[in-house]
This record gives C-alpha cells, structure tokens and sequence, in this order.
C-alpha cells in the first residue's frame, strides 16, 4: 500500500489556513457564519467611497456643516448615517490652494472606513507607507499629481488613535453645480489626498 | 533604497472609485473573521492592529527577495497569532486542520 507524503503545514497556502481556521472558530461558537457573511457583503458592497464624496458635497454646500466636519468629524459625519467601525475618531483636514494634505498609515493600513470603505491596494503597498512620508511631491507626481512649489505638502499618518479624511477643494466653475453632482465629481483618491477633485 | 510604485501592476492606484475590494475569496474570509469577532467582543481592534503592525514590519525586514508583497497574508497571520493569543484556536491546530483540507481527494467540492 503507498500513501502519498503529509502535507507540509508550513507551505500550506493562505486559502487552507483561512478556511482552516473560520471552520475551527464556527465550530467553537466563536464566530456567526451568517453575521460574518453579512459584514463581508457589507464592505464589498455597501460601503465604499460615495459615502465620503457626500460627505464632501455636504461640506461645499453647507458652510455651517463644513465646520462642524472640520470641528469634530466623526459627529458630524455621523449626521449623514455613517458611522461604525473604524470610524471612531475622525480628523477631517482641508485642502485649500496653498496646502495640500495627503494620508498615509505607516505602520498597517489604518483607514476612515465608514467613509471611504476599505482601503485600496495602493494604501496598503510598502512602497507608498514608506515613501509618501519621505517624498510626497514626488509620490504624488507619480500618481499623476503635480503640485506647484508655492503649495505646503502636508502629511498625516493614521493611526489607531486618529483616521484621517481629506476634505478637498471645490473645483472653480462648480457653482451651479447641486450637491448630487458635486457627490458624483469627489473621488476616493482625492479624500486620501492621492488626487484633487476634476484634475 | 527606494521602492518603486507599482503604477500599472495589481496595486497600481486607480484613478476612479472602482476597484475590487477583494482579490481573492479568502481575503474576504480572512477579513470577515476578524471583523466578526470584534463585533463579537472576542477580540480588541487596537490588539489586532499590533499584531497587524508587527507581522507588516516582519515582513518588511525579512522576507525572500522574490516574494511579492501579500497585505492579506499579514492579516491572516495576525489574525491567528491573536485568537492563538487569546486561547481561541491554536496555532498548530489550524496548521492539521488546513494540512487535513489539503489531502482531500481532487474535486471534493464539486457535487455530482
């Protein structure tokens, strides 16, 4: 009789430890298979980066909002309905024509979730929790944003403490535009401070 | 040394809100775990995060020269490294369980 050789644990791929692993915690009554399902709907589905781009649009229609956001930004995030996990401290900081902020979590991946959903794989990458904190201008040209010598680069590293939300600046000729239209303009990037809104 | 940005390949910053969250289904499991047991009140954000912290700057330190950079492959080993902490699930318990669901027969999830 042969049998073949026992699998080596310590080459097993991540997919076998983690379906390892959530059998051997629904098995202990540790963890809902049906409360995880909905969590893992819920951020693959439901929150994203729209929240916070209405949350922008707020901000540039609604003067009193915008400081009660720039003042305390959990709370006033929490007005528009979102809130939950990762979204306990939020520091929102504004971007004007002579300061530019950007985010970077240095250490992990620490990210305002109730506004901009998980964070992107770029987020994430060594090379920009390094390098974002020691070249921003010249991260930021390489992901298409050239900013002028006279503007103030600012860099804010998340934390467990502290989630930063970038509050960016209202395109010129967006007067007429509704808060709709203002919401659909402001993209994920521009919140982390990787972009600007209509560049 | 100055690490290049991946600007084209899978973790090139996209220039619009589209993007897959997940790239693979057991990133979402992995992701799933850990949120569910802290809603659950099994384990601390701020514990899992230091776990998280010190398997990201681990990695960083040591890792093979040829192997790609996995974000989710810190968060499962975090994730484990804590609920092992936490006498939940040991470490060489998942490592049987996963090595027993590696010798299953070819096409054990196929119903026919």
């Amino acid at each position: 009789m042969t049998t073949s050789a026992p699998t080596n644990p310590d080459r097993l791929p991540p997919a076998l430890r983690t379906e390892a692993l959530e059998q051997l915690l629904v098995e202990r009554g540790l963890v809902d298979p049906a409360v995880m399902d909905k969590f893992i709907k819920t951020y693959e589905q439901d929150v994203g980066p729209l929240n916070g781009a209405k949350v922008v649009a707020r901000a540039w229609t609604d003067p009193e909002f915008k400081q009660r956001l720039l003042d305390e930004g959990t709370a006033a995030i929490k007005e528009l309905g979102f809130g939950g996990p990762q979204g306990e401290h939020i520091v929102v900081v504004e971007n004007t024509s002579n300061t530019h902020n950007v985010v970077v979590c240095t250490l992990c991946s620490c990210y305002p979730w109730p506004v901009l959903g998980l964070p992107p794989s770029w987020y994430k990458d060594p090379a920009y929790r390094s390098r974002m904190v020691r070249e921003p201008r010249v991260v930021l040209a390489e992901m298409g944003l050239e900013l002028a010598d006279d503007v103030e680069v600012k860099v804010w590293d998340s934390s467990s403490e502290v989630r930063y939300f970038v509050l960016p600046e209202r395109p010129a000729d967006t007067e007429d535009s509704s808060e709709d239209e203002l919401a659909a303009m402001v993209t994920r990037d521009a919140m982390v401070g990787a972009g600007k809104v209509g560049s | 040394m100055t690490l290049s940005l991946d600007i084209e390949g899978p973790a090139a910053p996209p220039r619009s809100n589209g993007e897959l969250v997940f790239e693979e289904p057991w990133q979402s499991r992995a992701f799933g775990l850990a949120v569910t047991l802290h809603d659950a009140g099994a384990l601390s954000w701020d514990d899992f995060r230091e776990h998280l912290v010190t398997r990201i700057d681990d990695w960083e330190r040591t890792h093979p020269p040829a192997e790609c950079w996995s974000y989710y492959r810190c968060w499962l080993q975090a994730l484990e490294s804590v609920v092992a902490d936490r006498g939940m699930v040991g470490a060489t318990e998942v490592a049987d369980r996963a090595a027993t669901l590696a010798d299953r027969p070819a096409g054990h999830d196929h119903t026919h």
